[in-house]
């Protein structure tokens, strides 16, 4: 089963979940552990380059969840959920979409503030779309980066915990949804 | 007495003035130049080796000074420059970053990076040496810059221009900049070009 239903989720969106996941924390931890490298260090420029190219990976991720979202009927939320669980559980997924976005293009414009484009798997280059972002710009633009990750990771956690709590405490389906074929 | 005392005291403190206002005057003679930040000739460079192999050529976009040059009394000339630090420029987005943060120049503590000089001595051949004191990353140690008179003359708009070239030789550690480049590069040449026009 590819395609969602009302009740479960499809293989895709399922596939598209973990994979995300997978790729945000991976990506959040070498983004911590490379930006405090030594000069001398033989991953010193490996790391920076694959995150880049994670980074623009998760990026189509996103757009294509999007839209294979917009085409897929909503698995409706369990019954036994209470309103303000399902309320919030749907306002974190929107925001998880947003803070996924604006750390992405942070991280293009951290990278693209001279006009150099960035190499994707050294497949291609996604061009620079600015000739030169000031300086402060520059580097307010590399913070945010940072916050906004650190948000989504700590949100990420609450995200882990409550299905977890689904799972073990209220043994619901809630988490068994997201991974049972 | 009395009379003749006030007198004495009196042209005592007028030629003194008079002595002052002679001071000021041959002070005039010095012409003051402003550097020629507007038509862009003018640059700070630096260069650094990187691992041993290469030389990194980088820049600092923004900065203003000006400088004094008397041709009678070449001793007495002066140079002010003033850098905006967040303007260095090594073409290359990270790395500039990377030169902005606390690892290098901290621009966000010390947004400013100055140059006085206190001595000028210059030869017949044109080669002169400039003392000065150099802020750079909050410290300020004395630096013997390396210059050359390029050359001086009318320009074709109707100003006097007189331009420069000087060199030094900085240890990072100096400056408080600790971050490790490795042996090759523990120290940097700062290479500035200056034109003045005469104000």
């Amino acid at each position: 089963m590819l395609k969602n239903t009302t009740v479960a989720f499809g293989l895709i969106s399922k596939t598209l979940h973990w994979s995300m996941a997978v790729i945000l924390v991976g990506l959040f931890a070498v983004g911590l552990y490379m930006t405090d490298l030594d000069y001398y260090d033989a991953l010193y420029h490996t790391l920076p380059w694959w995150h880049k190219s994670f980074g623009l990976l998760v990026m189509a991720l996103l757009i294509i969840r999007y839209i294979w979202k917009r085409l897929n009927p909503e698995p409706q939320a369990l019954t036994s959920h209470k309103n303000w669980e399902v309320f919030l559980a749907q306002f974190i997924q929107k925001l998880f979409y947003v803070l996924i976005l604006l750390i992405g293009l942070s991280g293009y414009f951290i990278s693209t503030a001279k006009g150099k484009g960035i190499e994707f798997f050294g497949w291609f280059e996604v061009p620079a779309i600015t000739q030169a972002i000031e300086e402060e710009r520059a580097d307010l633009v590399g913070e945010i980066h940072q916050v906004l990750a650190i948000t989504l990771i700590v949100l990420a956690v609450l995200h882990a915990a409550a299905a977890l709590k689904h799972h073990f405490i209220d043994k619901d389906e809630t988490l068994n949804r997201m991974i049972n074929k | 007495m009395k009379t003749f005392l006030k007198t004495t005291v009196k042209n005592t403190l007028l030629s003194a003035s008079l002595a002052t206002a002679l001071l000021a005057t041959s002070g005039l003679f010095a012409a003051e130049y402003a550097i020629d930040k507007k038509g862009q000739h003018a640059s700070i460079q630096f260069k650094i080796s990187h691992l041993g192999y290469s030389w990194m050529v980088g820049r600092f976009n923004d900065f203003d000074g000006s400088f004094s040059y008397d041709e009678k009394d070449k001793a007495a000339s002066k140079v002010n420059v003033i850098v905006n630090t967040k303007s260095v420029d090594s073409n290359h987005a990270e790395r500039d970053k990377h030169l902005r943060s606390d690892d290098f120049l901290d621009v966000e503590k010390f947004p400013q990076a100055k140059f006085e000089s206190t001595k000028y001595t210059e030869g017949k051949d044109g080669k002169a040496t400039l003392i000065g004191n150099l802020t750079l990353h909050g410290v300020t140690k004395e630096v013997i810059v390396a210059v050359s008179q390029v050359g001086a003359g009318k320009d074709p708009w109707g100003g006097f221009r007189r331009g420069f070239e000087g060199t030094t030789r900085i240890a990072l550690k100096d400056f408080g900049i600790t971050k490790n480049l490795g042996p090759a590069s523990a120290e940097l040449d700062l290479i500035f070009n200056f034109e003045g026009v005469k104000k």
